[in-house]
């Protein structure tokens, strides 16, 4: 006990000798040079995806939402299911965005672009869902409080349209947030690209950034400010997004622990899927000095963090349905875990709970495969988790004579698998077009942008 | 001297510490019309540059009260007086209930006044701009670290500002034309 500790340094952020310009050709380089290969059919597969989402979509509209699985007494199936689990999603990027900003987390810098890139392309793929669950669509617009004719307004105590609010927001936010931090980068393309096209498009993007230190001021500032509004936002999102159960009496949802854990859930997905995206990228784009094997270990940690919480929030679940002495609520959890849908929940127990523990081991946090492949398995999970509460609670509610068995129809799969089409589609325009890695980020966090870095110790007197 | 023909002084420097210097200096000899250019912001460069701290603040205030003033009154004035509802014997102005439209529209406007008004305060969207004449100030954006002093300003002098520039340490000194 009577040891000194050692002191540990912190591990570099950026490995390898680089200088700010070979930052700007590692990641400019991937815009200016033509794409190669595998992209062009990654971006086929994933459009002829997307042309399934929209024959599924105008299938829906043609003939109504009776194409779906859903009926008595279950009308909540997979687009709610869909919903909630892209939303989910999204969150990772705004996490990795703002609130690691927040905290001065310096590694961020490397994976927070293409986390926000992602927090956007999934929540268009989550709004797609409530938009054509709506069943007359050409009236979706009822949602929103527009002066009409009729003389209506929209019920502002409904969660439901709590909802339109935030996901709304949340959109709105995470796209200034992205674009704010994309101007110096398009500003950097714009000085750089060869063909007088490129340069024309991203210098109308850039805005006619200098990086003038009279506009980095300002910059500064409105990142910190946008960080500030962007951390209590992404709390209120699936907060609201839970309230759209909570706010119901139906046993199994009407739960005050929903809004914490619902948060937690979407982060345990997001840095799941920025893992499976970031594993992806960083080989095929040779990014390894910026996404290094210690970006991967700090984010399993949290994905490790967030698992227990989860599961923490499950067995807490239990204990209250028992705790309460509600009769319905007790059955509620009994038929969750040996019930008719009880696959589905030892499913995402199994995927949510038992699977992270791997990362209490140093050498599977650290392992590319394990953590590509856990992160695979922890959005399984967090997709059954979804399934499990939203479809158990309303199969089996107080009436049993009212019971049913709830199953997808190939339209709702389809949708599904389509909805990936539509986020690749945008995600691989992005990882071509854009810089996908902040680059004045990361040359802020190289040692060299520190002005005592070269010996100028009587700099330090300001 | 001053020159119409003549933008201002373009002065590169190695490392930013060099610059952090040279910005002080220039910053103490008096001039006005002047900027540190850099492809990532330099910790410390406001206050040896002199600059006031940034109002952005104040103008997200106040977007925010304007959020907060337009969902508080849109969610009491059409569940009250617009389109009276007596939703399961709530109050019409059930105020718990509006919380959450009222925040996401505070967060909302805010986020529009830090984003609009930051361009607002740095003169954006602005595509040409005479600094852009200059061929190496390209390099800002990649790994250039310059000064530029306009010949606008009231103390410019071709080789008094180049002469000062050059004592600061800049390696390399170009006029940018007009």
């Amino acid at each position: 006990m009577s040891q000194t500790p050692a002191y540990v340094p912190e591990k570099p952020l950026v490995e390898g000798n680089h200088t700010f310009a070979s930052i700007t050709s590692l990641i400019g380089d991937i815009s200016e040079q033509p794409a190669p290969k595998w992209w062009y059919i990654a971006f086929g597969i994933s459009n002829l995806l997307l042309g399934l989402l929209l024959t599924m979509i105008g299938y829906l509209i043609w003939e109504g939402t009776g194409v779906w699985g859903i009926t008595n007494p279950v009308g909540w199936g997979w687009a709610i299911i869909n919903f909630v689990w892209w939303v989910g999603i999204g969150h990772a990027g705004t996490l990795i965005s703002a609130i690691l900003f927040l905290f001065r987390q310096g590694w961020r810098t490397a994976i927070n672009r293409f986390a926000e890139a992602m927090t956007i392309f999934a929540v268009i793929c989550a709004l797609i869902f409530p938009g054509i669950h709506v069943g007359r669509i050409w009236l979706a617009y009822w949602m929103f409080p527009i002066p009409n004719g009729m003389n209506m307004w929209p019920n502002f105590n409904s969660p439901l349209l709590w909802d339109v609010f935030a996901v709304g927001t949340y959109f709105t936010v995470s796209l200034l947030f992205w674009y704010v931090g994309l101007v110096p980068d398009f500003a950097t393309l714009r000085d750089r690209v060869k063909s007088s096209i490129g340069a024309k498009v991203y210098g109308f993007f850039a805005l006619g950034w200098t990086g003038g230190n009279r506009q980095w001021q300002h910059y500064e500032k409105a990142y910190l400010l946008l960080a500030g509004l962007a951390t209590p936002l992404v709390l209120s999102v699936h907060t609201i997004v839970s309230f759209d159960f909570a706010v119901s009496i139906i046993p199994g949802w009407h739960t005050t622990i929903f809004p914490p854990y619902f948060v937690a859930g979407a982060i345990f997905s997001g840095f799941a899927m920025v893992m499976t995206l970031m594993i992806i990228a960083r080989k095929l784009y040779k990014l390894e000095d910026i996404m290094t094997i210690n970006h991967i270990e700090k984010m399993n940690l949290i994905i490790l963090v967030t698992g227990n919480m989860v599961g923490f929030a499950y067995i807490m679940e239990f204990f209250i349905a028992w705790y309460s002495g509600v009769t319905y609520e007790k059955a509620a959890f009994i038929n969750r875990a040996m019930g008719p849908y009880a696959w589905a929940y030892w499913t995402m127990f199994l995927c949510n709970v038992i699977s992270p523990q791997f990362f209490w081991s140093k050498k599977m946090r650290t392992s590319i495969t394990a953590s590509f492949i856990l992160s695979i398995v922890v959005n399984i999970g967090m997709w059954f988790e979804r399934f499990v509460i939203t479809v158990t609670s309303l199969a089996q509610d107080f009436l049993p004579s009212s019971w049913g068995y709830y199953s997808p129809t190939w339209v709702d799969i389809l949708t599904y698998v389509g909805t990936f089409g539509l986020f690749f589609t945008f995600f691989l325009l992005f990882l071509r077009f854009m810089p996908m890695v902040a680059m004045a980020e990361i040359k802020m966090v190289l040692p060299q942008a520190d002005p005592h870095y070269h010996g100028h110790e009587k700099g330090g007197n300001s | 001297m001053k020159s119409d023909q003549m933008f201002g002084l373009l002065a590169e420097f190695k490392h930013t510490g060099d610059l952090l210097n040279a910005a002080k200096l220039v910053n103490k000899a008096g001039y006005k019309k002047w900027d540190t250019y850099t492809p990532f912001p330099v910790h410390g460069m406001d206050d040896a540059m002199g600059l006031k701290p940034s109002i952005l603040g104040r103008i997200v205030f106040g977007h925010g009260l304007a959020g907060f003033s337009l969902g508080a009154s849109l969610t009491i004035w059409t569940s009250s007086v617009a389109y009276a509802m007596n939703i399961s014997g709530k109050p019409f102005a059930n105020l718990p209930s509006f919380v959450p439209v009222t925040f996401e529209l505070t967060i909302l406007l805010s986020a529009f006044g830090a984003v609009f008004g930051m361009f607002f305060l740095n003169n954006m969207p602005k595509h040409h701009n005479k600094l852009f004449n200059s061929e190496r100030f390209k390099r800002a954006t990649d790994d250039g670290l310059f000064i530029v002093i306009e010949s606008d300003d009231d103390l410019f002098n071709e080789s008094k500002t180049a002469d000062l520039l050059r004592e600061a340490g800049a390696i390399h000194i170009e006029p940018i034309s007009a």
